[in-house]
């Protein structure tokens, strides 16, 4: 059983980096709908991951932009820059179903895992309309495939099982926590940069 | 000496920053009201939690409880308590009077013809985009008067 504060350090920092990434499609996605639902997916998972750190910490800017790259505890998964829409849609997909697994077994421990629960059922409704458009696309089923394995690494050993179920496919080694994609130290950079450079005193 | 009441009607005053033809109060965000020898604890809930607004909200309360002469105490609780249901009936009203269609409760939001157009009442309506303007709004048509208006999700 992984320890609590690590396993909300996690979540925080997957939402935080999800968020990130999904926010790079503002104003360049394939359709004005898709800009208005990544912009507006990407402000949520950013609340979550703050309301996390909250939880963890009395400053939850400095939990989450003052810690080197290496002590980021997000899945492989959220890192990855993803410039192609039927990956960047396969993960929004399998996300929001690791995702829901994983917020569900906390809900009797965390008061505030409801609230994002019950803001995530927009993001499912999203990622499940655009799965069930794709489901048939070849260049869709191969996305989801290259990136199952990063999906199981997302959700915590136990859960696995439950998420294979409900993807639909056999379970297989995850690429786990701890290990860093090639893009995460340049999102790091772009990431901490305005809190870096923001004069002693600055105030919000 | 300050009494609950004069906060809670200084408090209808204060606009929603995003959506300002409703209070605070009428959003049903502010949970509770305590005075105590002039101090005034009053407990925020958020919207949604990436809501940017949050600490505008919070300045915007400490000035009216300061304005009352007594000293504010505003506190921001990160829990379930607040959902759409929470928004009052006046609320929903000026909502509706301002083209912006109120959320449909909870219980029945599974259910079709609950989304309502605020401008001919029609409940012929589809849904445009679950995202709107703010990640709060989803887009819909009215099939009967031919015009897009934003609703309010139900959360």
């Amino acid at each position: 059983m992984a320890d609590r504060a690590d396993t909300l350090l996690a979540l925080a920092d997957d939402e935080l980096v999800i968020g990130w990434r999904d926010s790079e499609w503002t104003g360049i996605a394939p359709m004005l709908e898709e800009d208005v639902a990544f912009s507006s997916i990407a402000q949520n998972e950013i609340g979550h991951a703050r309301a996390v750190y909250e939880l963890l910490s009395d400053d939850a800017d400095a939990l989450a932009f003052d810690r080197p790259p290496g002590e980021y505890r997000c899945a492989p998964l959220v890192q990855l820059h993803l410039l192609d829409w039927a990956h960047t849609i396969a993960r929004r997909w399998l996300y929001e179903v690791a995702d829901e697994i994983r917020i569900t077994a906390l809900r009797d421990e965390l008061p505030v895992a409801a609230k994002i629960d019950r803001e995530e059922a927009y993001h499912r409704m999203h990622a499940e309309m655009w799965h069930e458009r794709l489901q048939d696309e070849p260049r869709f089923r191969d996305a989801v495939s290259e990136l199952w394995p990063y999906a199981l690494g997302v959700v915590l050993p136990e859960q696995r099982a439950a998420l294979s179920a409900r993807v639909g496919l056999e379970e297989v080694e995850a690429v786990e926590r701890g290990v860093f994609d090639d893009s995460f130290a340049a999102l790091h950079e772009e990431m901490t940069m305005v809190r870096r450079s923001a004069p002693v005193g600055a105030q919000w | 000496m300050v009494t609950a009441e004069q906060v809670w009607e200084a408090l209808e005053g204060i606009p929603d920053p995003e959506i300002p033809v409703v209070s605070l109060v009428d959003l049903g965000v502010i949970r509770s009201v305590d005075v105590e020898q002039g101090h005034v604890h009053v407990e925020l809930t958020p919207t949604f939690l990436g809501c940017p607004a949050l600490e505008f909200m919070k300045r915007a309360l400490e000035d009216a409880v300061a304005g009352l002469g007594a000293e504010p105490e505003i506190e921001v609780v990160h829990d379930d308590s607040w959902s759409t249901d929470k928004i009052t009936p006046a609320g929903r009203e000026k909502l509706r009077a301002a083209g912006f269609a109120p959320p449909a409760p909870r219980l029945v939001q599974v259910q079709p013809h609950v989304h309502r157009c605020p401008y001919c009442g029609s409940t012929d309506t589809r849904l445009e985009n679950l995202f709107g303007p703010t990640p709060c709004r989803s887009l819909r048509y009215c099939e009967s008067c031919r015009q897009p208006f934003e609703q309010f999700k139900t959360i």
